[in-house]
């Protein structure tokens, strides 16, 4: 793709160190702080990113626009709006934040800065996870850089807007990815989930209005507003705009990351971008989307890579990290090692959750271990009913419950296989 | 049982922070970077600097992965355990790294220098299998280049 097809990673050159500031402006960097900061009207801007089409690219897939539209704006706004950009990537399978940060943090200074203009932000907090040093530390010489330059605190540019940004280092936790769990583990609380309403663009970070983005989808920001909606939206090949992050792991020939269009086919993820399988494996299925994403099989495979297809196909885009499973991978080690991973992150505040993903996790060792029996398969189904949506105040359960849903639905030999030989 | 420079140290965190108890996890990185980590004494001392009860400390203390709650070793090995390590030999890794280090998981060994934990995903899945020692991240692991790794710790 042209450097111009990939807004995001164009700037990135892997095993090299990132640009400077001085680099980054020459390739074009901090043209969007200088063309809007002061000088464009934020709800003008606003408009534009509504325009655009981005949606959220930490997994939901929320209209960006429409979550910075429910800000309060205005002379009679709270002084006090808070911008926090969510680095705390820990998705199973997904690594585009890592990438995006270490390979280009100025990008993410910059976005951040035109981000929290838009909503006239007062400060910036960016939650990184505690196993991103290397990004932690790039960021912190690129927000000192950025700060000499005038482009952050008192009067930016002359502007007469202010703005602090404040790098806060997590200490690992999965759960703090969900936003509100986010705000409390920054208020120095127990990092459980808040229940909605109300929602943080209300009622947020200390009770004040505040946003919630990814990294990736804040990188998008600078480019929309200096070349426009039209052109973002055209980026992308089908319903949804832009391009994203995608990427591959288990048994393929290469992982990535890649930038490519929205709505790129799986098919090309997978056999052009991934390279197919390793020799001697073949395909049986895929999470599309990170851990917390449904299986998709052969039937699925000419989908375009968008929200809205993937969503009707009974899975989820996610993150847009592929987890690739082949046929020489157990499928039921698989299952129990997702789940595994979602019952020990879970932050025990819902009882469905709490109590259900240490249940599934040990019945899905019994399938493994080929000690399966009947009424744990009838159990497995109860739990994907307990632990669907609106069942529990965020969306760790229904997420770590959808591969084994549709594990369920896909792969049923398996899980007969897993049945006790002697019943 | 804090130290004068611990005190300081946190003290002088809470002029960063709208509320002082917004300093908790820092604070608490700031005794386990002096000790390695956090015994339960430290608690009532750390909430007193901020205005929060021990339990308030506790409930933040205990819910993360990387505040250490038990004493480790000079040198903290974190083995990736989710999925995208797992299909790609992360029990192979694992076994090869007890087997070497003479210790399970949660545990440290008898000459102090290595405590062995599982981690859930480093976003180095492109990596996979990948671990952290002191936080260096170390990918495309084999037991065969376990040794290398190590050798880097003494």
């Amino acid at each position: 793709m042209r450097d111009e097809d990939r807004p995001l990673t164009r700037n990135i050159r892997p095993g090299e160190p990132p640009l400077d500031r001085a680099g980054y402006e020459e390739a074009g960097g901090y043209r969007a702080l200088k063309a809007v900061i002061g000088r464009r009207d934020p709800g003008e801007l606003l408009d534009i990113v509504k325009d655009s089409g981005l949606r959220g690219r930490g997994g939901a897939g929320f209209p960006t626009g429409m979550k910075w539209g429910f800000i309060p704006m205005g002379p009679d706004a709270p002084k006090q709006k808070y911008l926090i950009v969510n680095a705390d990537e820990m998705e199973p399978g997904t690594f585009k934040d890592r990438f995006l940060l270490e390979g280009d943090p100025h990008q993410m200074v910059e976005a951040a800065i035109v981000a929290a203009w838009i909503i006239q932000a007062s400060d910036v907090y960016i939650f990184v996870r505690d196993a991103y040093r290397r990004a932690t530390d790039l960021l912190r010489a690129a927000l000192a850089e950025a700060r000499e330059a005038g482009y952050l605190g008192r009067n930016i540019l002359g502007s007469g807007y202010e703005l602090e940004v404040h790098l806060h280092t997590s200490a690992g936790r999965y759960i703090c990815g969900e936003e509100t769990a986010l705000i409390n583990a920054l208020e120095g609380k127990r990092a459980v989930p808040r229940q909605k309403p109300p929602f943080p663009q209300s009622s947020g970070l200390w009770g004040r209005p505040s946003v919630v983005n990814n990294v990736e989808t804040l990188y998008n920001i600078p480019h929309i507003v200096l070349r426009g909606a039209e052109w973002y939206r055209g980026l992308g090949k089908g319903a949804d705009g832009g391009t994203k992050l995608f990427g591959a792991s288990g048994r393929v020939k290469r992982k990535g990351p890649w930038e490519l269009p929205m709505g790129t086919p799986l098919r090309e993820l997978l056999e052009a971008h991934a390279g197919g399988m390793h020799d001697g494996h073949g395909f049986r299925g895929l999470l599309p989307g990170g851990a917390s994403t449904g299986f998709l099989v052969d039937e699925h495979l000419d989908l375009p890579m968008d929200f809205d297809p993937i969503q009707n196909a009974g899975s989820r885009l996610g993150t847009g990290a592929l987890i690739v499973l082949d046929d020489r991978t157990s499928l039921m080690g698989m299952l129990r090692n997702l789940e595994h991973f979602f019952a020990r992150e879970s932050c025990g505040w819902c009882t469905p959750c709490r109590d259900g993903l240490p249940w599934v996790e040990r019945i899905l060792a019994a399938f493994a271990a080929g000690r399966g029996t009947a009424e744990e398969l009838d159990i497995l189904e109860m739990h994907t009913r307990f632990c669907g949506m609106g069942k529990t105040f965020c969306a760790h359960a229904p997420g770590a419950i959808m591969p084994l849903e549709t594990a369920l639905k896909y792969f049923r030999d398996d899980f007969e296989r897993g049945l006790t030989r002697a019943a | 049982m804090l130290t004068a420079e611990e005190r300081d140290v946190i003290t002088g965190l809470l002029g960063h922070y709208t509320d002082p108890r917004a300093a908790v996890v820092e604070a608490l990185k700031v005794v386990q970077e002096h000790r390695r980590w956090v015994p339960d004494e430290a608690l009532p001392e750390v909430g007193a600097l901020l205005g929060l009860s021990a339990h308030d400390v506790d409930a933040v203390a205990t819910f993360y992965n990387l505040i250490f709650r038990q004493p480790v070793g000079r040198h903290v090995i974190l083995v990736c355990d989710s999925v995208s390590c797992w299909m790609l030999g992360y029990e192979d890794i694992a076994t090869a790294l007890k087997r070497r280090l003479g210790i399970g998981f949660g545990e440290t060994t008898p000459d102090d220098r290595f405590t062995l934990l599982p981690i859930c995903c480093l976003g180095a899945c492109d990596k996979a299998p990948a671990m952290l020692i002191d936080f260096e991240l170390y990918g495309d692991l084999t037991p065969e280049r376990l040794d290398a790794a190590l050798g880097h710790y003494a």
